[in-house]
């Protein structure tokens, strides 16, 4: 116990004095939240509103007068002829253009119906459909208002968003920046510190030193699990505090299943550091084999449902994936261990899998 | 020079190998290994690069189990007991094995504990040695700013802190002036002179000279066997070098 606790204790020394590994640890969580949390955002605010407005009418008037007052849109001018579009948006200087057909407010009084037209700029897709829905909401809501009773459509949908009704995007960067942090340090920090062990060839005396394998993994496995865990809390009272991301499910399970994936990126980490001689190879596995696909393909950014079918596939089995379905459901919805036991499993298997074929392959390598 | 000129019977040997093998598929790496070190001797054992010696080394160490022949390091057995053996010998490896980040002082701590000594023992043994390598001034520094010759002492130091009855040393010199080579080699004498046997390998053949005997392997083999002198005058070579080129060239494993 004295001998791994020195060990321990030489792990720490390692890590505090090297600065770049001390940065990537403690700098990096922070960091990353702050960039995640208030730069990168999904949200649209200030979309420069146009109106092309041919009637000039109360209705018109009044739609005009709802659509800017939703604080999402900005008046930038009115426009005077359908000409003076295409040069506003080309400028950027307009993001929409709302043009109402000659007569709206007549032909709406005597027909419930009228014609307008929402122009976007479609170079950025995203933005477009979303300031479109926008717009059509806000749009419909008063032609209900005004025409009680004689919704034609017959069904109308009524959208209500559970568990994050403000759509913050902060609530979804959150459970993913977790994941990517522990993958980060418990993976690619384990794999390099191991194989700069290999470089320096203090593994091979370490080795002849009687202090057994599992004592070696163990012993480079405990600091980075404490880091983690570290990491884990930091993020978590940021969030609550700076973001106000909430909790709706049980702590205790968070850092338990937080646990579980610190565990499969170590062992995945361990894993790297047995296949791998040098930390550069090392280094480039991580980054390129795991924080990648971390960040693109566990549904982070990108929502798994939405990729093609291989790509699908090929996400079932990055941990991130699972850890974040796990992380999101306890957070926003509150779910308990009743509705995530199939993805704690598929954790814990790969796992297990990982920390046999590590195994192996370390004892192989002594061959 | 052809065959082998056979180890000597030694009485009290520290380490014994009959026949010792190691196959890796239809590669034989060690073919047939038999020698005899005696305690507190000092044997170099030779061979180009691929001639085996690593994995020779590997075997004695506990490290690799060899596929047949027999072995006994410190008195244990290589396939019953590596563990015991590795508790009776000490191991530096070519690339020093300490922590660059760490200090002297931290590395004599970290590997004393590893090797399980008391703390009491340890600290007593960490003073005793700063003193004597002449680290006291650097003890807290961190070791990447030392020059590559006291690294190599303390390296060397470390490797006996446990008291082994053996040390390995692979490539113990590589990288070093001639004149730090020459202090190195009177540390390794003033151990032998303990009773600490010395297993040491190299490419300089000036050092080869140095030893009590030595070997030198070719393709797995042993090719000779003997002290500096005796290989000497048998094979008629005017020096352990010219007879290891020549033994070397017959060989057909390059690396």
């Amino acid at each position: 116990m004295r001998r791994f606790m020195g060990f321990v204790r030489k792990e720490f020394y390692h890590i505090f004095r090297d600065r770049r590994t001390a940065a990537i640890l403690f700098g990096m969580p922070v960091v990353q939240l702050l960039l995640f949390g208030f730069a990168i955002r999904n949200e649209i605010s200030e979309v420069k509103l146009g109106i092309l407005d041919r009637s000039h009418d109360p209705v018109t008037r009044e739609i005009t007068d709802r659509v800017l007052a939703s604080g999402t849109f900005k008046a930038m001018r009115n426009l005077n002829s359908q000409s003076e579009i295409g040069a506003a948006f080309a400028s950027g200087a307009m993001n929409e253009a709302v043009v109402f057909e000659p007569g709206f407010g007549a032909r709406f009084q005597r027909e419930g119906t009228g014609d307008l037209q929402v122009i976007t700029d479609g170079s950025d897709p995203n933005v477009s459909r979303i300031v479109t829905g926008y717009t059509a909401t806000i749009v419909r809501e008063y032609l209900r208002e005004m025409s009680p009773g004689s919704i034609e459509t017959g069904v109308v949908p009524v959208p209500l968003l559970l568990f994050n009704p403000s759509l913050k995007s902060v609530y979804l960067f959150v459970p993913g920046l977790m994941a990517l942090i522990l993958m980060l340090v418990s993976a690619l920090m384990t794999s390099i510190s191991i194989t700069r062990e290999k470089e320096t060839g203090t593994l091979e005396v370490l080795l002849v030193s009687s202090l057994g394998p599992v004592q070696i993994i163990a012993g480079k496995v405990v600091p980075y699990m404490l880091l983690s865990v570290v990491n884990v809390l930091t993020v978590l009272v940021l969030a609550f505090t700076v973001f106000g991301v909430p909790c709706r499910g049980s702590v205790v399970l968070l850092v338990l299943e937080s646990l579980l994936f610190i565990m499969t990126a170590l062992s995945l980490g361990m894993f790297i550091s047995t296949i791998t001689a040098s930390q550069q190879a090392a280094m480039m596995i991580s980054l390129g084999g795991l924080l990648l696909p971390t960040i693109l393909l566990s549904g982070f950014i990108f929502p798994v449902a939405s990729m093609p079918l291989p790509l699908q596939l090929i996400s079932n089995i990055i941990p991130a994936r699972w850890y974040l379905v796990i992380v999101r459901a306890i957070m926003l919805k509150g779910a308990d261990f009743s509705y995530l036991w199939r993805e704690t499993m598929i954790l814990a298997f790969m796992t297990a899998v990982l920390v046999t074929a590590s195994v192996r392959k370390f004892s192989e390598r002594l061959q | 020079m052809n065959g082998t000129i056979p180890g000597k019977a030694v009485a009290d040997a520290a380490i014994r190998t009959e026949q010792l093998s190691r196959k890796f598929g239809d590669f034989k790496a060690v073919d047939a290994l038999t020698l005899q070190v005696a305690k507190g001797e000092i044997f170099g054992f030779l061979g180009a690069n691929g001639a085996g010696k690593t994995t020779a080394m590997k075997m004695l160490t506990g490290l690799l189990r060899p596929t047949s022949g027999s072995a006994s390091v410190a008195g244990f057995d290589v396939y019953r007991e590596p563990e015991k053996i590795k508790r009776h010998i000490g191991y530096m490896s070519q690339r020093f094995s300490l922590y660059e980040d760490l200090s002297p002082r931290e590395n004599i701590r970290f590997w004393g504990g590893i090797y399980g000594l008391s703390k009491d023992l340890l600290r007593e043994k960490s003073a005793h040695l700063l003193e004597t390598l002449g680290l006291e001034s650097v003890a807290d520094s961190r070791l990447s700013t030392l020059p590559l010759g006291w690294k190599q002492k303390l390296s060397f130091s470390v490797a006996l802190l446990h008291e082994p009855e053996i040390v390995f040393l692979d490539e113990p010199t590589g990288g070093v002036d001639p004149l730090t080579r020459r202090r190195f080699w009177e540390m390794i004498y003033a151990t032998a002179d303990h009773g600490v046997t010395v297993f040491v390998t190299t490419h300089y053949m000036d050092e080869a000279e140095y030893c009590d005997r030595v070997s030198i392997m070719v393709d797995g083999r042993v090719a000779a066997i003997g002290s500096p002198e005796e290989l000497k005058s048998c094979s008629g070579s005017a020096s352990i070098d010219d007879l290891f080129v020549l033994l070397a060239r017959a060989g057909t494993r390059t690396e």
